[in-house]
């Protein structure tokens, strides 16, 4: 679905992602992992649109969409959160996901002057799309809050709301679950599993709690230092000796051996 | 007696002009978050381009057209938003306080070119001879006429206004302005929006021009200087209450009282103390900004209460449904 091609991003002298080949397969939940500054939110900006790559390319479908800006890549199905929540803070939770879909007539200004009816229903629509969302979320209580006075868990979920408020056909998450409580955590897979079964969306995840990784996820690719270290099922990952050594360093994994 | 209400009326059409600059700033700053300190420039391309229009022949400057003053006043909102789409395309890709000085620097460029290009406004001498609307009718006491005009004006643009701040579009506006990553991760070109809101903006920006010139009959390239053309502006609307069209409206008519106000004490004073009052009424509008920015940033008319309002409307429309 997403092929990532020999990508190349180079910050001056930093190279974040160094030569970083991985796909990304319909109708799976992929998780990114890997020690941080391993390169998994640049890699994630270049797939998103919103940073260029030095060299390589980005596959959507086969369709080259390097360099394409995140709003139009949007129109194509591909649809990102932020690890740090986005929410809109002097707007409420409703109006944070009525953004969200797209084509809407009142979008158009002169729409708005013109055709006030078609606007409002249209308006009407999307509301009952964003309640439907919230009542999922088990948000309903909130929705005329101000977003910036959300709890920080509310907030992530927030971000994964506004992925339901369209029809992604890929969602890139950057890292759903920090700071959030374990309750939370596990409504949260649920929720994303539940979009991956019944709904078809792929998922690629990244995320640092190995649990929700292990329970959601398969593929696992693990990245460090800018590229794919090792991928394969939460298993294999937990056993290549590269993935040890790059989180824990200076031999780590002949450490684990000799204790196991 | 008779002359003190003329004097109110004549205000209240200033009042208007600057309500209408207000708006047009609130839609470009207050819900766009767009920093335009070029606001003299497109007010002063309204008035001249209607000026140019409607006057009657003469060999002061290009045109003396003769055309109806509505004619004048439709060219004046097309001509600055073509020239604000062209600005707009070069400068509106920069952050807030590049934008602001790009603006600030082709307001001077306009404003210097509307200066030295005599040929063409009149240059220094200004453009006199302007058509005032109403002025057979009303045989000379055309103010009550304008000022009813005027107010028609405002209403439709504030009702223009409102209905883009409920829509859809003023959603897109006001996620731009709050995080403009999220409005590109749920697929709003956010630069579109940003350059529709400033076109629109600058449209009333000339509007408002153009009702100024044909308030005074004459401009000149004073009228449009920073202090008084942008800079009165901004404060209007800080004051009033930024991203409440209410607030902005109401911002130019207590900014405008406190200008002209200390402009009449001052005529009190005598002679020598007079001329440096004029610098003494700036430092005023200074201190009064400082003093708003510290003690109530948000304004007379926050655009949050305005928001409340809305989401009160909202929620009662849940409890009927």
């Amino acid at each position: 679905m997403i092929e990532v091609r020999d990508i190349v991003k180079r910050f001056g002298g930093l190279v974040a992602v160094d030569h970083c080949s991985l796909t990304i397969e319909q109708g799976k939940v992929t998780g990114l992992i890997g020690p941080n500054g391993a390169g998994k939110t640049t890699l994630f900006n270049i797939i998103a649109g919103f940073l260029p790559p030095t060299s390589g390319q980005i596959l959507l479908d086969g369709e080259d969409v390097t360099g394409l800006p995140t709003f139009k890549l949007f129109h194509k199905g591909l649809v990102r959160t932020f690890q740090i929540p986005h929410e809109l803070p002097l707007m409420t939770v409703l109006e944070n996901l009525m953004l969200v879909p797209e084509g809407q007539s009142g979008e158009n200004l002169l729409n708005a002057w013109l055709r006030p009816g078609k606007a409002r229903s249209d308006e009407r629509r999307v509301r009952e799309r964003a309640e439907e969302v919230l009542e999922m979320l088990e948000m309903t209580h909130v929705r005329h809050h101000l977003a910036g006075n959300l709890s920080g868990g509310q907030k992530k979920l927030l971000e994964i709301g506004r992925t339901m408020m369209t029809e992604p056909r890929v969602v890139l998450l950057d890292e759903p679950g920090a700071g959030v409580n374990r309750t939370l955590m596990g409504k949260l897979s649920e929720v994303i599993r539940k979009l991956n079964q019944e709904k078809g969306y792929t998922f690629c995840i990244i995320e640092h709690d190995m649990d929700l990784i292990a329970e959601l996820c398969d593929p696992v690719i693990c990245m460090a230092q800018g590229k794919v270290l090792a991928q394969g099922t939460m298993a294999d990952i937990r056993g290549n000796e590269a993935v040890l050594e790059a989180y824990f360093g200076g031999g780590a994994a002949r450490v684990v051996e000799s204790s196991a | 007696m008779l002359g003190l209400i003329d004097y109110a009326i004549f205000s209240l059409c200033i009042v208007g002009i600057y309500g209408l600059l207000s708006l047009a700033l609130n839609i470009q700053w207050g819900m766009t978050g767009l920093f335009n300190i070029g606001i003299g420039a497109f007010f002063a391309i309204g008035g001249y381009t209607s000026g140019i229009l409607t006057s009657p022949e003469t060999t002061a400057h290009v045109g003396g057209f003769g055309m109806p003053i509505p004619v004048g006043l439709l060219a004046a909102m097309v001509l600055s938003a073509a020239i604000g789409l062209l600005v707009g395309l070069v400068t509106l890709n920069l952050r807030a306080d590049y934008l602001a000085i790009a603006t600030i620097g082709i307001a001077e460029i306009i404003r210097l070119i509307l200066q030295n290009e005599g040929w063409l406004t009149g240059g220094v001498r200004g453009m006199a001879n302007i058509p005032r609307p109403f002025e057979q009718i009303t045989g000379g006491q055309f103010e009550w006429a304008f000022l009813v005009m005027l107010i028609v004006i405002i209403g439709v643009v504030f009702l223009a206004l409102e209905a883009a701040r409920t829509s859809a579009w003023g959603r897109v506006l006001r996620a731009v302005r709050e995080n403009e990553p999220t409005a590109l991760a749920s697929g709003k070109d956010a630069t579109r929006f940003r350059l529709e809101a400033f076109v629109v903006g600058c449209a009333i920006m000339g509007l408002a021009g153009a009702l100024y010139a044909h308030l005074f009959s004459f401009i000149s390239p004073e009228a449009f200087e920073p202090m008084l053309a942008t800079f009165l502006v901004w404060v209007m609307l800080i004051a009033g209450g930024s991203g409440n069209n209410k607030g902005a409206l109401l911002g130019a008519l207590v900014i405008w009282a406190i200008w002209s106000g200390t402009q009449i004490l001052t005529g009190y004073l005598p002679a020598e103390l007079a001329t440096r009052a004029g610098a003494l009424r700036i430092i005023l509008i200074g201190v009064l900004l400082i003093v708003l920015l510290v003690t109530r940033p948000e304004g007379m008319l926050s655009e949050e209460s305005d928001r409340r309002r809305d989401r009160r409307r909202e929620e009662r429309e849940d409890l009927k449904d």
